[in-house]
Order: structure tokens, then sequence, then C-alpha cells
């Protein structure tokens, strides 16, 4: 399982596009962190920025999943991990981390863009926001990735794997933006259980919500163990 | 070493495989032999792993790939037709790849360097797959199937797409390494089994068609034996006289090839050979032979008259149904 880790990590930074996806991710969230706090005018509210960096997984995480088993049916290569002697499982698991890793490589450096708010911010920064919110975001990271390994099995296309991937993860971030066009009130119930949006707000504000966290989780792994079950089926086909 | 039992695998109404059984001794080289869609590629991923069966059990050393499939992937090296290359790796790094993959205990530096060494790989370690010919990818391929040294290797048309040089080297390679390994190799070049393998399997359509030793193949198959003459003498009384040989089946005058001489085609009875009789005979009455040879069925031969053989015993319904 270390072995697929390791290479993973390493395509990562022999190709393009590690380097791509960081540079992107490192500037939306510079851009959105300047835009909701430095500007004039801009709310205090830091929370705000951790609303639209949520936004922009849906974007920028596709493009750390898309490659991950696509690519390894385009080269052909799957044949050697599968005819190796190591379960499914942990072949997922090795490449949900990698690319969960690179995730944090770049989250954890975006993270600088907070250090002049402690620093230059008169009056106290809101701590319990900030801390509950990164937690949050690690958390539905995990659960995006989840979903873009997954969609990334089902296809030999890069390209179809990413959009797939973003037009998945829109819809969770989404969804609760039709609850006020809906007039049912069950229907509505439903769209904000499943939206992603709902639950983040209530870390945000700093209350640990075990609901959210489950919900998370449960999603990461769900996700996970459908790819497992991707490949088990196409052994069985 | 290798147990296959029942082996069938199905799509829907498609029969990829069916019912096939063979066993496969320690340190044979057995190909599989067949047309492009007879199964040898299924077989070859059932027997790996990375395809399930709808019947039947394949064991290999006593393990049951489907019972416990990890320890079974641990004695075999698998090269599938695509070379399953990291092109963006240098081969020493793909190696070290396959190395941790595997989940290899010996001693890394040495069985890399050795595997290397075997495969005629040393000088290109350092490179680059990616700006690698097809005849070093293939190599690696090989390469890859040898880490760990497993008890047995699998290919799956290991010389296609090869230039005549290479495919000699590969076939060198394969043959060399069935001194210390059991390889099964799956090919539709007819010579290549016959060059490389102690025992061919021949399959059609999902079935077995023949498993004989690759010596005892021809005779299987065709029974009696064919001499093609080229004698100086009166070609009536030449022919008369071969028929009337014991031994001879069938004798006849196929033309004149040569000024002055004759050629004839004769057909002994089954296990003779006649060759001397028909000299001694010739030089009785002054004759003299120009040209012997022996007109035996290559590969391309037998393997038409097999399954055509087949395909005309079977029953017309099935065949069409297992096209549909």
């Amino acid at each position: 399982m270390f072995a697929i880790y390791k290479r993973e990590m390493r395509s990562y930074f022999v190709s393009p596009i590690g380097y791509i996806y960081l540079a992107i991710f490192l500037a939306v969230s510079g851009v959105i962190f300047s835009l909701t706090t430095l500007t004039k005018g801009a709310s205090s509210d830091i929370s705000l920025y951790f609303t639209y960096m949520l936004m922009s997984f849906f974007v920028v995480l596709p493009l750390l999943t898309m490659k991950l088993f696509a690519d390894e049916k385009r080269q052909r290569t799957e044949t050697l991990l599968i005819s190796s002697p190591v379960s499914l499982t942990s072949m997922v698991a090795a490449k949900f981390f990698a690319a969960f890793s690179m995730f944090l490589i770049g989250f954890l450096v975006s993270l600088i863009n907070l250090v002049p708010f402690f620093y230059f911010a008169s009056g106290t920064p809101d701590t319990q926001t900030i801390f509950g919110s990164i937690f949050g975001l690690i958390l539905i990271a995990a659960a995006f990735i989840a979903i873009g390994v997954m969609v990334s099995a089902l296809t030999e296309s890069q390209l179809i794997a990413a959009l797939g991937t973003m037009v998945i993860l829109l819809l969770l971030v989404m969804i609760s933006a039709f609850n006020s066009s809906i007039d049912s009130y069950f229907l509505r119930s439903i769209l904000s259980w499943i939206s992603v949006m709902d639950r983040f707000s209530a870390l945000t504000v700093g209350r640990f919500d075990v609901s959210a966290i489950v919900y998370f989780i449960s999603l990461c792994f769900s996700f996970l163990f459908l790819t497992v079950r991707v490949y088990e089926k196409r052994r069985w086909a | 070493m290798i147990e296959i039992k029942n082996l069938v695998k199905r799509y829907g109404d498609n029969y990829a495989v069916n019912d096939i059984s063979f066993s496969i001794e320690d340190g044979e080289i057995v190909g599989f032999l067949g047309p492009n869609g007879a199964g040898k590629t299924t077989t070859m991923s059932i027997l790996t792993g990375c395809l399930s069966c709808t019947s039947g059990s394949v064991t290999i050393n006593g393990v049951d790939v489907f019972d416990d499939p990890l320890q079974a992937k641990k004695m075999i090296g698998y090269l599938p037709e695509f070379p399953p290359l990291y092109l963006e790796m240098t081969v020493w790094e793909y190696l070290n790849f396959v190395y941790d993959l595997k989940e290899c205990t010996l001693a890394r530096e040495a069985h890399l360097s050795e595997i290397c060494d075997r495969v005629k790989l040393t000088d290109v370690q350092g490179r680059i797959i990616r700006n690698l010919s097809k005849g070093y990818r293939q190599r690696v391929g090989i390469a890859q199937a040898l880490v760990g040294n497993p008890r047995v290797i699998i290919f799956d048309e290991p010389t296609v797409g090869l230039d005549p040089k290479q495919i000699i080297e590969i076939r060198t390679l394969i043959k060399d390494l069935g001194q210390d390994h059991t390889v099964i190799l799956s090919t539709h070049i007819l010579p290549e089994v016959q060059m490389v393998c102690d025992r061919i399997v021949i399959i059609n359509r999902g079935k077995i068609v023949a498993d004989e030793k690759t010596e005892d193949i021809e005779k299987v198959v065709v029974g009696a034996r064919q001499i093609q003459l080229k004698i100086c003498g009166p070609a009536k009384e030449v022919e008369s006289s071969l028929k009337a040989l014991s031994g001879i089946k069938y004798a006849e005058v196929i033309g004149e090839r040569e000024l002055s001489s004759t050629a004839y085609l004769v057909e002994s009875e089954p296990g003779l050979d006649m060759r001397k009789s028909i000299f001694n005979l010739c030089a009785s009455h002054g004759w003299p032979i120009i040209g012997m040879e022996a007109v035996g069925l290559n590969l391309e031969e037998i393997f038409i008259s097999v399954v055509d053989e087949k395909e005309a015993s079977a029953p017309k319904k099935k065949t069409r149904k297992q096209r549909g």
C-alpha cells in the first residue's frame, strides 16, 4: 500500500499537475482572503473566507483526483496493481491518501493567509470560528476527494473524471440554494440534510456539530467503499 | 503446480472460456495457442486474479486463486498484453516500485541488478521508460514479472509488435527463464510455440482443442507422413514401383521439376519411416534420387486442420449460438 502511495505522490511532482494544483489553490485562497478581509469595506466576519474556500474546492479538488484511476486505465497499468498481492481496499486507500496529502500540503500553506489576521487585526480574532472552519474544511475535502476518487475509477478520460466530479461537488455545495424556491417542507429538509453548505455553517460558528462530522466522514467512507466495489464489479463482470 | 478445473467464464450468453481443464507441471513451458478472441487472455486474466470466473477452480501450488488471492498472486509474475509501465519513471525507479508493491524480501539491490542483467536492461537502467524503444519496454515488462522471483511466469503475447531480432531475443530469454520457472505463454504465432514451448495447448472459442507435447502434436493431428521426392528415371515405372513398396499408402507424380527428373509425392503408413526403403528401391533400379524432403506439416496447417475438424464435428446450431 505504501508503495502505491509513494508512487502517486511522486507522480504529482514529476508531472506538472501537482504544481498546477498548488499554484491554483494558493492563488485562489490568496485572492479570496484579500477580497473577503483586506479590501475596503470588507466584513470583519472571517467565516466568509472559509465559505468561499469551500466553494473553490469543487473546482480545484478534481484536479487532484482526476488522474488517480483514469490514468492507470489509459496507460493500462492497473493490471499491474490488480495482479500484484495488494488488496483492492489498500489500493484505493493509498490513492485516496495521496490526493488527501496533496490537499493538506496546499491547505497548510494557505493558512499563512491568516497570519496577518492574528498579528495586525485590531481586536481579538474569532479563534473558535477559525479552528472550527479549518477542521470542517479538512473533513469536507476528504469527502470530496473520495467522490473524485470514485468518479476517476469510472472512466478512462481524465477530463470526464474532472468534469464529472465538478458536477457532483457543485450539486452537493449548491443544493441548499434551491431551498428558497421549493415549497414542500419535506423536500426542503431532505435537501438541507444533504447540503454540505448547511452542515458546514454549523462548524464555522465554532459549534462542535457531531452530526456534521459523522456526515462528512461517512460520505468519505461510502465513496471509497463504492470505488472498491467498482473494481470488484469489474472483476465479476 | 497449476491446476485448472472446469473453468467457465460467461458474458451473458457468450462463453469466453467454456469448461477448460488442464494442469501444468513444475518447470514446464506451456504455449497457449489460439486465434484472436479464443479466450487466451481471459484465461490468463483469471489465472492472475484480474478476473473472476463464472464457475470452476484454479489452484496454484495448492493455493486457490479465488479463496486466497493475495497468497496466489505472490507466486505469479504476469506480463499482460500491454506491458503495464509508468512511462514517467526510470527503469530503476519502476523496478523498485514493483519491488515494494510485491512486498519482496530478497536483497533489493542484488535482486534487481540480477534481473536487469538477465533481461539485458543494465545499459538503460537510468533512462525514462517513455524514451525507450518498444523492444526495451517489453523487456522492462518482463523484468517486472520477474521481480520477487515468482515460481510461475505468465506472458500474454510477449513478442507482438517487435522486430525480428527482438523477437528472437525475447524467445531466447523466455526459453532461458523456463529452466528455473514454470512459464505459460500465449500467442497466435505458431512457430513461436514450436520453438519455445515443451507443450502446446490449443484453444478455440473458449475450448481446448488439443493439448500435446510439442513434438507429438504433428503426429497426433496428421497421423501420416508425406515425402516429396525428385528422381531421375522413367516416371511411370518409378511411380508403380513406389506404389508397390510395402508401407506406402499412396504415391503420385506431381510434375517435372528439374531437367530429366520427376517429382513425386509419397505418403507412408503412420509411424513408418520409408526413406531408407525408397533409397534402396531406387538404388536397385539405378534411378538417382536427387531430392528427398519430408513434408512435415507446420503448425499453421495443424492448427487450421484441428480447428476445422472440431468445427465440422460440432453441431451447427451450437456454433451459431456461440457466435451470437
